[in-house]
């Protein structure tokens, strides 16, 4: 009997040791390296979930790459939504400070990207709920990268930073700064 | 000799890495001691003072009118701003640009809170930049300083309450 009592004990005391180590260094690794991802929605589509509602792809999500918000436009990223907090949204930057980009449905037909602050877009024009409705995204609710589709596994593959030729922005910081149109 | 070496090296490795991760929970979960500066937020918080923040109101999103929030700063998502919480989604707040010349009046959005500094004067903040998502919100100052509470009249809690002379909310 107390031989069993000790055995209990000892196991007890292993199992909470490994549980605080173990839980801390997943939540960092999960909140500062990478994470996996469930896309839901139409609105990346065709360069995510391409079958529509029935299939969902999972993408992962690269939190390291973002540690000091850089970002190129093209590059899919994860956002907090603005309009909603307890939601994250995935999207395609389009624009950086300081470019001047041309809206699709804005309020406002030329729009410059303040400082601080991206354009994001859906690639499914029409049917996603981006810049176009909640104007420029500060790059502090940026989440992560997304770099690749994990499942299913006949999509596995890496997600390209492309910028669809007329979503250029119109002027961008360079630009402006050396001075030629 | 070598493997005894090797063996504290790892262990040195592993102990800093375990702790580190769980300095990084705390501080992204519970709180932690943050240092103000600034005079945006005088006379409730001094120029270099010493608070204590809590992140759990932020994760069930329990913050309130008058609460002092840490925010990321929306033009600059390295640093960080303090300041007091006037206005939630939906209220509509009185808007006297800094000049104090037009007033207006414009609504809070969606998922966005308004902020303001308590130095009206000498503040940048939702009056410059308009509203703030929710998702910048980083944590909210429950306790400031505790020399100065021992020796001072200041109060255990900051107090969430209406500023004297500002009705700025419930218009």
């Amino acid at each position: 009997m107390a031989q069993s009592q000790g055995w209990v004990k000892r196991y007890f005391k292993a199992f909470c040791k490994g549980f605080f180590v173990a839980v801390p260094v997943a939540v960092t690794f999960l909140d500062q390296v990478a994470c996996v991802a469930r896309v839901e929605g139409a609105s990346m589509q065709p360069s995510l979930n391409p079958g529509g509602s029935q299939s969902s792809d999972v993408v992962l999500l690269n939190h390291w790459k973002v540690r000091n918000f850089e970002v190129q436009r093209g590059d899919i990223v994860s956002l907090v939504s603005p309009k909603n907090p307890e939601q994250k949204i995935i999207k395609r930057v389009i624009a950086l400070e300081g470019d001047i980009v041309k809206t699709m449905g804005h309020k406002n037909r030329y729009v410059k990207v303040p400082r601080g602050h991206i354009w994001v877009e859906g690639d499914h024009h029409g049917h996603s709920f981006d810049s176009n409705s909640f104007g420029p995204v500060s790059l502090g609710l940026l989440h992560a990268h997304a770099t690749h589709i994990l499942w299913p596994p006949e999509r596995w593959q890496k997600l390209e930073s492309v910028l669809p030729p007329e979503r250029l922005p119109v002027q961008t910081e360079e630009e402006c700064l050396h001075g030629s149109p | 000799m070598l493997r005894g070496v090797l063996g504290k090296t790892f262990r040195l490795v592993g102990y800093t890495i375990q702790y580190g991760c769980i300095a990084h929970c705390a501080f992204e979960y519970v709180g932690g001691v943050v240092m103000c500066s600034g005079p945006s937020m005088e006379p409730t918080i001094q120029n270099p003072d010493i608070v204590f923040a809590e992140n759990l109101s932020r994760h069930f999103y329990s913050i309130q009118r008058g609460d002092i929030v840490i925010a990321k700063s929306p033009s600059d998502p390295k640093s960080n701003i303090c300041k007091r919480v006037i206005g939630l989604e939906g209220d509509k707040i009185l808007t006297n640009s800094p000049s104090g010349f037009f007033k207006g009046h414009s609504y809070v959005p969606t998922g966005h809170v308004w902020l303001e500094g308590d130095n009206l004067q000498n503040s940048t903040d939702s009056r410059y930049y308009g509203p703030v998502p929710y998702g910048l919100i980083r944590g909210r100052i429950f306790f400031k300083g505790i020399y100065q509470y021992a020796f001072a009249e200041g109060q255990p809690r900051v107090q969430p309450a209406v500023m004297q002379g500002y009705p700025r909310f419930g218009l």
